[in-house]
């Protein structure tokens, strides 16, 4: 009795080991692809900057309040990225709107996950006639581009942040359901999940304790990809006026405001265009880089 | 062939059938009731009454929806709640300019794309293929829309080579194509460069050059073939991004397309318009995905071979 409970607990460690030496071995090869270093680095910024965004520049008072006496400046000391046609500080509505970018883009495709995965889990496991129905369901989906589905469930729910979270969402949610449905098949018929299956575990057991943990990999690569396409997304819904509405700093729809001002102020234009591709770009890196970290098969 | 092509067109249907199902029942959702819209809201109960009769609002939505349908194919697609025209005529007139963008942004990007990703590829981890790779991930990451402004910015306001909006003459066509093009280009120029230094690397391309041809034929006569399948998928792919980056871009330089009516109608809340303008999208999508997989079948005869 005793000598089993010690070789469990010998063999947790042991499982515990491996997986931290797994880690360390993603991260020493994360840590080699400095473009993914990059991306990691100008990743993790944005996160502190949205996190703390009110503590760097008060919201109401700085970032939504206007003063038509400081409009249109060019960047300055006092100013970073200049003042916009209210007046209101870019650099403190550029913090903001990382705020609301990451989060539409995070929820989105935590949205897109949970819904495509399951959607893709189910058709993968149970194959047949469910598995067709349901891919076919997603093909109808995937034959509609993105943006165009999204301006769709805009369009009849009307523009909101919940909605374009939804929105954006579910226009990716077929592409999640094909990778995790293409992992689920690619391991269900291995020997541990008929191991499983033999001692008696049940259909959901299997699904999320053997066969999930398996097909991480691709999920979290396309989920790091997916937030970059999610927060573009949402900066083009925004532009044509059926995202974020004024006065939230939105990048998008900063854009959409400051164009009417670009002849006589061009920063109001340039500096949110650039921050969108510098953020689309680091989770572009970062995305790839942890593809060719996770499976180093994968690299191309 | 033909054989081939017609099962295609009958796969086509059911796809045709369920998108346009989904965007009806989408929009169905939508809060509110048509026929108070077209009424106004000063109407009694009694018209307002009326007029979901008239429209046939009043049906199941699934009898509405073969009700429409059935109109298409008629070229009736109701009329717009704001204008009172049909619809129809409203989305043909505006069609031309859609089409022009699209088709001019994929030529942009297949003319500068694939030459790159040729270029890319044979010359492996030089110079130029590292150049042409940060413009690719640039490009991917560049807000449409936003390269739109700056486009108008430079060439348009600052030397003023070039309209910054409408399209009035051909000019007025350069400065969106290119916008849209970019970020296709980037995307061919990856496919094409991988794909490509992959097939460079098969015996057959060693034998053509065994038996001494010219490094030119090589690549131009025997591996392009081979390496612009994928491509041609990636192309199919991008016209579907490119129609709904359309959209944007014709917000961004004042063109009067169709995706510009649809914008204007969802703020309107012109729920016929928005219907037709996304169904024709949808079909228009399909249509092309189905003529690029003939096209496929055309290019690659191991293709056509599955379907006998």
């Amino acid at each position: 009795m005793k000598d089993s409970t010690a070789a469990a607990t010998m063999g947790k460690e042991q499982s515990k080991k491996r997986k931290r030496s797994q880690m360390t071995e993603i991260w020493r090869r994360m840590r080699r692809n400095r473009l993914a270093m990059f991306g990691l680095v100008i990743v993790s910024i944005l996160i502190i900057v949205a996190i703390f965004a009110n503590q760097i520049a008060d919201y109401n008072t700085v970032a939504i309040k206007q003063n038509v006496v400081e409009r249109l400046q060019g960047p300055s000391a006092e100013h970073w990225a200049g003042t916009d046609e209210f007046g209101r500080d870019i650099f403190a509505r550029l913090v903001h709107g990382a705020r609301i970018s990451l989060l539409v883009g995070v929820v989105a495709v935590c949205i897109a996950l949970v819904t495509g995965g399951i959607l893709g889990a189910i058709a993968g496991y149970f194959g047949g006639t469910v598995d067709n129905v349901i891919m076919r369901i997603m093909d109808i989906f995937l034959s509609i581009p993105i943006l165009l589905l999204a301006i769709m469930i805009v369009a009849a729910l009307g523009s909101s942040m919940l909605n374009l979270m939804i929105a954006i969402g579910l226009a990716s949610m077929p592409t999640f359901a094909r990778i995790v449905r293409a992992s689920v098949l690619s391991v269900k018929d291995q020997e541990f999940v008929e191991a499983a299956r033999a001692i008696g575990a049940k259909n959901n057991h299997i699904i999320l304790r053997h066969i999930m943990p398996n097909c991480l990999s691709p999920i979290i690569v396309q989920a790091t990809l997916r937030v970059a396409t999610a927060i573009l997304s949402t900066a083009s819904l925004s532009f044509i006026s059926l995202g974020i509405q004024a006065p939230a700093p939105e990048w998008g729809a900063m854009l959409a405001s400051g164009r009417a001002y670009i002849r006589d102020a061009p920063h109001i234009v340039i500096i949110p265009g650039l921050l969108i591709m510098i953020t689309i770009l680091s989770l572009n890196l970062l995305g790839d880089g942890l593809r060719d970290a996770l499976d180093p098969k994968l690299k191309r | 062939m033909h054989k081939y092509i017609f099962k295609r067109i009958l796969m086509m249907i059911p796809v045709v059938i369920g998108v346009s199902l989904l965007v009806f029942m989408v929009l169905k959702m939508t809060p509110g009731d048509p026929a108070r819209v077209v009424a106004g809201s000063e109407a009694d109960e009694a018209t307002v009454a009326q007029i979901r009769e008239e429209l046939g609002l009043n049906k199941p939505v699934l009898q509405q929806y073969v009700d429409y349908m059935a109109g298409m194919l008629h070229g009736d697609m109701g009329n717009s709640y704001t204008t009172g025209k049909p619809v129809f005529s409203e989305i043909l007139s505006r069609m031309p300019t859609t089409f022009i963008l699209a088709f001019a942004g994929v030529l942009v990007a297949v003319l500068i794309g694939i030459p790159l990703g040729i270029i890319s590829a044979t010359k492996q981890y030089s110079i130029l293929d590292n150049i042409s790779t940060l413009l690719a991930l640039t490009g991917v990451a560049m807000p449409n829309f936003w390269l739109g402004l700056m486009l108008i910015l430079v060439f348009a306001l600052q030397l003023g080579w070039l309209p910054s909006g409408g399209v009035t003459s051909w000019q007025g066509y350069i400065l969106p194509a290119v916008t849209l093009g970019v970020g296709a280009t980037a995307n061919f120029m990856r496919t094409t460069r991988s794909s490509m230094l992959e097939v460079i690397r098969q015996d057959y391309i060693r034998t053509v050059r065994a038996k001494g041809a010219n490094e030119k034929r090589v690549i131009l006569r025997h591996a392009l073939r081979n390496a612009l399948i994928p491509v041609i998928t990636v192309i199919g792919l991008q016209i579907g991004t490119l129609l709904g980056g359309a959209v944007v871009n014709e917000t961004v330089f004042s063109l009067p397309g169709v995706g510009m009516l649809m914008i204007n109608s969802i703020n309107k809340k012109d729920e016929p318009v928005v219907l037709g303008c996304l169904i024709t999208f949808a079909v228009v999508f399909s249509l092309v995905n189905l003529f690029v997989d003939i096209l496929y079948a055309y290019i690659d005869p191991r293709i056509k071979s599955q379907y006998r």
